[in-house]
């Protein structure tokens, strides 16, 4: 299991390369870059803000959830942060199992768990000006429960 | 009392103008009383603190979560990664 946050750009080759294993028929990955629009209007670039102890933590929650819910051989996510431009990827997610039906799936499934627990926000730069999109309140995430006194 | 730190990100942190604060709570005071603090502090904040969830030490806890002295608490505003 492979779990990255960081501001250098993000290298698919790695991913694939921590998720092969010599019984896996199939590695799915998921290059998702940025792209110079967004409703209509023409985007500049990129700002993605984390809580990153908490944004690692939740990735490998993830990738974990993943895991157990799905036969694949392995699972690698990776999400950068920082200053994102036109075209660079800003998350990569791969999955290698022996067929390809399961890591497809689970493939879709981290990507929507990802986007629906990590604490990671995108800020969109436009001709003159910006603003942080609006997200989707965090659902499904496992709480921590009282310490006991 | 109770020192809490309170981390702000993305548009909550742009909003309150700075992405680190500290705040007294009384004793047995809970993680959603940050909220309540910070919606007092920042009026025009209100209405993202209530889509935001609570997050302790870097674990997403339940507004009914008590707080200690010393804890890290974060509100973390709908999310937009990917």
């Amino acid at each position: 299991m492979y779990v990255q946050l960081t501001r250098d750009p993000l290298v698919a080759d790695t991913l694939v390369e921590a998720v092969r294993t010599d019984a896996s028929g199939a590695v799915v990955l998921f290059y998702g870059v940025v792209r110079n629009h967004n409703e209509g209007r023409a985007v500049l670039y990129l700002e993605y803000d984390a809580y990153p102890e908490l944004a690692e933590k939740q990735l490998r929650a993830v990738a974990e959830e993943i895991r157990a819910g799905y036969r694949i051989d392995d699972i690698a996510i990776a999400h950068r942060i920082g200053r994102v431009d036109i075209g660079e990827a800003s998350l990569l997610v791969a999955v290698a199992s022996a067929h390809r039906a399961e890591a497809f799936d689970a493939c879709h499934a981290a990507v929507d768990r990802i986007k629906q627990t990590a604490p990671i926000w995108k800020k969109e730069f436009w001709a003159g000006g910006g603003v942080w999109l609006d997200g989707t309140p965090v659902s499904g995430v496992e709480r921590a429960v009282e310490p006991s006194v | 009392m109770a020192v809490v730190h309170v981390r702000l990100f993305a548009a909550l942190a742009e909003g309150a103008g700075t992405r680190a604060l500290t705040l007294e709570v009384p004793s047995g005071a809970r993680a959603g009383d940050v909220r309540r603090g910070l919606q007092e502090r920042f009026p025009r904040l209100e209405a993202l603190c209530d889509r935001s969830v609570l997050a302790v030490n870097a674990e997403y806890v339940d507004g009914d979560r008590l707080l200690q002295d010393g804890d890290e608490v974060a509100l973390i505003p709908p999310v937009s990664g990917g």
